[in-house]
């Protein structure tokens, strides 16, 4: 299937998750980006920081870091950390289709994070299993009410370049 | 992967501009960075070597404006077009939903732009994407140099499939934001398609 629905139930919880997650590690941000770069969900203090890009860079990291693993005969690097002098970055991967990126600074610990994360990462798993089962499912629905593009209209294109 | 989010009113699609080294690629995201208000995109990020030449991605979030209440989004992205970036270029095309191919009008820059677009292709089948299907414009940039080969020529060389065709200046803004249209217009006509 070439397109994703984050379905509001789907979507709640898991934004339930990563909320959870960025309290409990005390950490700035939580994000979950699609591998292919697509922004799925965040949590935490945006301020400065524009979450859209910073998921595109951390797909990105982790399509490298991939290519790294394969050329090293490694299946994956299911974890990676990236540490600064202020901010730390935790990777998590979920399942094989998205990724967990926890921000983080001194008010709180890696081992914390990674806990958190792993466990967060599990949750989320079957999050995305059920959301992928819901749009096999209701498939035929999409073009009942959740289609924004149902009746587009050459006219609708023109006004968004206007 | 285009994603669809009815709880926050969202859709976003992922568009790869393609094309031979120098070709001017970052330049169009570049152009279009600059003449948008800055409420409807993000930063720019590029990953360059020194000589300002991409390195891994460029990539530049888009508000289109809406459709139906819902907010259109596109994540614009270069590749890098150096032909040693091979492995880069194709984790980039990983999940596109449209393309936008910046061909170098210049006479010498031909068999770039040939071998550019074979590599395209071979990508794209490696993830068993159909080509036949996907959105795709195609850019000739560089209409400015004195070394620019006449449209129709360029046109019997690289048209592929009857796709839209944008003569552009990229480093002066012509052609940028006619070609953006081009693609959005495919890009949002397929969704529509595939959402059935
Ligand atoms: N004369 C002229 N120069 C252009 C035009 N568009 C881009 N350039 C120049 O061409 C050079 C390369 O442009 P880039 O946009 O960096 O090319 P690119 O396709 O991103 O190249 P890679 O990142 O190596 O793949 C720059 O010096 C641009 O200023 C144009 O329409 N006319
Ligand atoms: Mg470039």
């Amino acid at each position: 299937m070439s397109f994703l629905v984050l379905y509001a139930e789907e979507y709640e919880e898991i934004k339930e998750i990563l909320t959870a997650l960025k309290k409990e590690t005390n950490s700035r941000i939580a994000l979950i980006v699609e591998k292919n770069g697509q922004p799925i969900a965040f949590a935490g203090e945006m301020d400065g920081v524009d979450t859209t890009s910073l998921g595109s860079l951390v797909a990105g990291n982790v399509a490298a870091t991939e290519g790294l693993a394969k050329m090293l005969g490694e299946e994956s690097f299911p974890l990676m950390f990236n540490e600064g002098a202020k901010e730390n970055l935790h990777i998590t991967l979920i399942g094989d289709k998205f990724i967990l990126a926890v921000l983080f600074d001194k008010r709180t610990s890696l081992g914390l994070v990674r806990l958190r994360a792993r466990n967060a990462a599990l949750k989320l798993e079957k999050v995305f299993s059920r959301l992928e089962a819901k749009m096999m499912q209701e498939r035929e629905k999409l073009g009942g009410g959740e289609n924004p593009l149902e009746d587009l209209s050459e006219e609708d294109i023109e006004k968004l370049f206007k | 992967m285009a994603m669809i989010n009815p709880r926050q009113k969202e859709l976003i699609a992922k568009i790869v501009y393609y094309g031979p080294g120098l070709g001017g690629k970052t330049t169009n995201l570049k152009y279009i960075f600059d003449h948008t208000s800055p409420s409807s995109r993000g930063e720019l990020v590029t990953l360059n070597t020194q000589g300002d030449r991409t390195l891994f991605f460029d990539v530049l979030p888009l508000n289109l404006g809406t459709i139906k209440g819902y907010r259109i989004r596109f994540q614009l992205y270069t590749v890098p077009g150096q032909v040693f970036y091979s492995e880069s270029r194709k984790i980039i095309l990983r999940g596109v939903d449209g393309i936008v191919f910046v061909a170098d009008s210049q006479r010498e820059r031909m068999d770039a732009n040939i071998e550019s677009i074979e590599d395209l292709q071979e990508n794209l089948r490696q993830y068993n994407y159909s080509f036949a299907t996907m959105p795709y414009v195609l850019q000739l940039n560089k209409r400015d140099l004195p070394t620019a080969v006449p449209v129709d020529e360029m046109k019997k060389l690289l048209v592929l499939k009857g796709e839209p065709v944008v003569e552009a200046i990229a480093i002066r803004g012509v052609g940028v934001m006619e070609t953006l249209k081009e693609i959005a217009k495919l890009v949002l006509i397929n969704l529509k398609k595939e959402f059935r």
